[in-house]
């Protein structure tokens, strides 16, 4: 396992390249996620005034 | 035949390629979890030690696709914005929105990683020569194209600007792909060659091309669901996407 760890003698070059790549490309799926529900809320809202204009006039 | 062409542009309105994308989206996203599981256990437990640059060598498996994709992106853009010129579909410039951000992060991670690699083989964290230099100019390309489309409130106007930047800058690609060859640089040659045999083991090859579909799946994923976002910021006041929005939100509680 350590042996697995230490990718003979290359763990920083290795790791820091799989990592970060790895950091990245988790990441961005979760910020993809939180703006397409922002979008959703924020055509809801306006659907939900629009709605609300029509009822008063 | 003009009944094709019409079906082709129906997909061209961002009112039916929402829905249609958000139905391939979860399948597509799958496939990318699943090609870069594989290809990750091959990464590390499959493909053998290199003869030459023992453990090091593992980095060719992010390394080479990450800079594939960073160029076939671009590629794609450049379709989309030429697309987007000449027949004035406004989803061209959605597409070529929705990719530019994933090829700036694979711009990124094949810059990244290269460093990473040519540290413990070249000695050298970063060196000028054509091959580094060329794929940092694409980098760049990548922010520019971000950050004109941004800086332009009128949409029309940033989506033709953005386009022309993009078809402007489309000729650094060849200069990339071909560097290698026009330059005596340290970067080395194409490991994969059409013209000729390929200079690994089949093991090694097959794990890198699996890593380079995950990597494709990942991309569409990411610009499909980045293109839905898009297309609800932009068509947020029509009926349709306030439609399509209620269906969804209904979805999720029923």
């Amino acid at each position: 396992m350590a042996e697995f760890f230490h990718m003979g003698g290359y763990a920083l070059y290795v790791w820091g390249s799989f990592g970060v790549t790895a950091l990245l490309m988790i990441l961005e799926p979760i910020l993809l996620h939180k703006r397409h529900q922002a979008a959703v809320r924020r055509v809801a809202r306006i659907a939900r005034m629009q709605r609300a204009e029509v009822r008063k006039s | 035949m003009s009944s094709r062409l019409i079906n082709w542009f129906r997909f061209s309105s961002p009112a039916t390629f929402y829905p249609l994308v958000g139905r391939l989206l979860p399948w597509v996203a799958a496939s990318a979890v699943l090609l870069i599981g594989i290809g990750l256990y091959l990464s590390f437990f499959v493909a053998p030690t290199d003869y030459k640059q023992g453990e090091g060598y593992r980095i060719i498996f992010v390394h080479v696709p990450a800079a594939w994709m960073s160029m076939f992106i671009y590629l794609v853009m450049a379709f989309w914005s030429a697309m987007g010129l000449v027949f004035n579909t406004r989803l061209s410039a959605m597409m070529t929105q929705a990719l530019a951000p994933t090829g700036a992060m694979f711009t990124f991670v094949a810059l990244w990683t290269g460093a990473f690699w040519g540290k413990p083989m070249w000695g050298t964290w970063w060196v000028w020569d054509a091959r580094l230099t060329s794929e940092l100019i694409l980098l760049f390309l990548y922010i520019g194209y971000i950050a004109l489309t941004s800086a332009i409130e009128d949409t029309r106007r940033a989506d033709r600007a953005g386009a022309i930047l993009v078809l402007v800058g489309v000729v650094n690609i060849p200069i990339i792909y071909f560097s290698v060859e026009w330059w005596n640089t340290l970067h080395q040659g194409s490991t994969i060659n059409f013209r000729k045999e390929s200079s690994m083991t089949s093991t090694m090859l097959w794990t890198m091309l699996i890593m380079a579909l995950g990597f494709w799946a990942y991309t569409i994923a990411a610009a499909f669901s980045r293109v839905r976002s898009i297309i609800l910021e932009r068509e947020r006041n029509t009926s349709w996407a306030q439609e399509l929005v209620a269906g969804e939100e209904v979805d999720k509680h029923g």
